[in-house]
């Protein structure tokens, strides 16, 4: 009978000390203390040493719950995922959960985690488990690839690629979401990395960081399951396209710029068109806008992008219909998504034809050359050089010439009496000045900032307003029709002065190109204009370092 | 033929910034997108002319589409419209 009572007591104290145990389980679980893990065994182990109440002898449990419900072996499981990540999390799983794992191949954290996904009729375990072991590769961590990495690690893909050899810029951070201020200069494919890690700690991710070329495009895509064009120039769409066909791996392609976004799945199988077959002559360079240059709206890209991750979840999940054989259409401003249906394979297409692209193919491709020059990345053309260094000032010259025409004009007004001020303001005021700075960029630039005095003649305005400016120049319109007849017929040779024109003309623009092209037109019709090298950019760099640069 | 002509991908900036067109086409008898795109560009086009077409035809780069069917399966520039049909030329985007 004292045997009974001394085990009655023994039970007490351990039952005691089991609560305090599993008082601390729950709040180190709350603040997934790794110093818990000692705890968890702790508690374990005391659960153990209590007189069994239904046979556990299989796993060691005391506790008068079935073992599929059971909180203890819940608490240790957690806690220990939490200090040791994943990988251990197997480890202390019950035997009975054991029996559920082996069906799908998913650890609890896997299932809790994506458990939205999982009690989706249309997705479901089985989905899952096919995207828990897919890799992708994502071509570009700017606006499209931002977006596209992010929902696909949050999907639980087993490895995501990321490609480019660029780094984070201020300009990036309206519409590149998985960078941060914190990452300014870093590596993009090194900074999108750090964002899925942050997001989900179990996705493998390799980074590339000398982007895609056409030696190593078949190596790296060769290893993924999906591709996902995030790119942003013609000719990298170009090596994708040939290199997925070469591969025989699904391509998602979007794109993006202003506030219009296109999306389309390549080579996923059946008679659809690859890149080629819709495009089979690139585009000239004038008809590839820049998101520098056109603009582009955040959001655009990042609807584009998850859109991405969307398909390539399908094509790995193997769910849905991928966007094979249709164009899907944003247009922003209007709010609208339109899908167009497309052709299907071109017969003889270069790259998917018989007799396409094959590996070797693709490394030995000049990309550059099929795409008139252009290059592997989205920066700026090469700058113009038409114009000689004589009818070229550096922005400093044209800074000191700005400061002595406004010095010239206040001393004289200053020694004058109020009358003759007067008119020498109005003589100003009619366009009489002793410097006319005309800026020819596009007139949203101009509204962002100008030059003070700057008179705004968007160059594509130019040659309808020619009159009103060389009038602005002091050039009658008939005396400059007369030269332009005389340059016409050769008597005359381009450049020579008007003896009509007093004012110097200097043409500003953003980066010292059009402004160019804006002098020569000026000069034919007899205005010895001159322009300023590297425009506005150069400004910022050389005269004013408190101007902002678009 | 009364026709709804439409511009996308930055191509409406060609044609005055404007997306959509009504317009009615002189023709004698079918009318085909070979013999309409002469007319958008004389008509509807406000700016540089290389940028929307090549030769006879739209240049590389540019989808057109009938109905929102990719006019190659309609036979490209030999495709005949319709009374009421719509036209969309949309440029290829690279950027991203």
């Amino acid at each position: 009978m004292a045997d009974v009572e001394q085990l009655r007591h023994e039970n007490a104290l351990l039952r005691e000390e089991l609560a305090k145990l599993r008082a601390q389980l729950a709040t180190n679980a709350r603040k997934a203390d790794p110093g818990s893990a000692p705890a968890a065994a702790a508690a374990a182990a005391a659960a153990a040493a209590l007189p069994s109440t239904h046979d556990n002898s299989s796993n060691g449990c005391a506790a008068q719950t079935v073992c599929s419900t059971c909180p203890i072996q819940a608490d240790a499981a957690s806690l220990q995922q939490q200090s040791e990540g994943a990988a251990a999390e197997q480890a202390t799983a019950s035997s009975s959960s054991n029996a559920h794992q082996a069906l799908h191949g998913l650890s609890k954290a896997q299932v809790e985690r994506y458990s939205r996904q999982l009690l989706l009729p249309s997705f479901g375990i089985a989905a899952q488990g096919r995207v828990c072991s897919s890799s992708v590769l994502i071509v570009g961590c700017g606006g499209l690839g931002s977006p596209a990495a992010l929902y696909l690690a949050a999907a639980g893909v087993r490895k995501l690629g990321l490609v480019d050899h660029d780094v984070v810029e201020l300009s990036n951070m309206h519409r590149q979401v998985s960078h941060s201020e914190q990452r300014l200069g870093m590596h993009k494919a090194a900074s999108t990395a750090a964002a899925v890690a942050a997001l989900n700690s179990s996705v493998a991710v390799d980074t590339h960081l000398q982007g895609l070329t056409p030696s190593n495009a078949v190596g790296i895509i060769s290893q993924y399951d999906v591709v996902i064009d995030a790119s942003d120039n013609a000719p990298t769409r170009y090596l994708i396209n040939d290199a997925c066909v070469a591969c025989g791996v699904p391509l998602v392609s979007a794109a993006a710029v202003g506030t219009d976004g296109q999306l389309t799945v390549y080579n996923a199988g059946g008679n659809g068109p690859c890149y080629r077959c819709l495009f089979p002559e690139c585009p000239a360079a004038a008809n590839c806008s820049r998101c520098a240059d056109a603009g582009v709206l955040g959001p655009v890209p990042g609807v584009m992008g998850v859109l991405q991750a969307v398909e390539a979840i399908k094509l790995v999940g193997g769910v849905g219909q991928p966007l094979a054989g249709k164009l899907l259409l944003y247009d922003a401003l209007a709010g609208r998504f339109s899908s167009i249906k497309l052709r299907g394979k071109a017969p003889g297409c270069a790259a998917c034809g018989e007799g396409g692209m094959t590996r070797e193919g693709v490394a030995a491709f000049d990309y550059a050359a099929f795409t008139g020059g252009q290059t592997a990345n989205d920066g700026p053309p090469v700058p113009l050089a038409v114009l000689p260094a004589k009818q070229r000032l550096t922005a400093a010259q044209a800074a000191q010439l700005l400061q002595a025409a406004a010095a010239d004009g206040t001393a004289r007004e200053d020694d004058l009496p109020q009358q003759q001020q007067q008119q020498q303001q109005q003589q100003r005021n009619e366009g009489a000045k002793a410097l006319v700075l005309l800026d020819v960029r596009p007139p949203e630039q101009f509204a962002v900032m100008s030059l003070p005095g700057a008179v705004s003649v968007p160059y594509l305005q130019l040659e309808q307003r020619l009159p009103e400016v060389l009038a602005l120049c002091g050039a009658s319109s008939a005396a400059a029709q007369q030269h332009d007849a005389a340059a016409a017929a050769g008597s005359i040779s381009n450049g020579t002065s008007n003896s009509s024109s007093s004012q110097r003309v200097v043409v500003l623009c953003r980066r010292g190109n059009h402004s160019q092209l804006a002098v020569q037109r000026l000069r034919q019709a007899g205005v010895p204009a001159v322009d300023v090298v590297g425009g506005y950019e150069a400004w910022a760099a050389e005269v004013d370092s408190a101007m902002p640069v678009l | 033929m009364k026709l709804k002509i439409e511009f996308s991908g930055g191509l409406e900036l060609l044609f005055g910034n404007q997306k959509e067109y009504a317009v009615d086409v002189p023709c004698s008898e079918q009318l085909t997108v070979g013999k309409l795109l002469p007319w958008t560009r004389d008509q509807l086009l406000k700016d540089r002319p290389e940028l929307f077409m090549k030769g006879d035809s739209v240049r590389p780069g540019i989808l057109v589409l009938i109905n929102d069917c990719d006019w190659e399966l309609s036979g490209t520039l030999d495709a005949e419209l319709q009374e009421g049909d719509k036209v969309l030329f949309i440029s290829t985007l690279h950027g991203g």
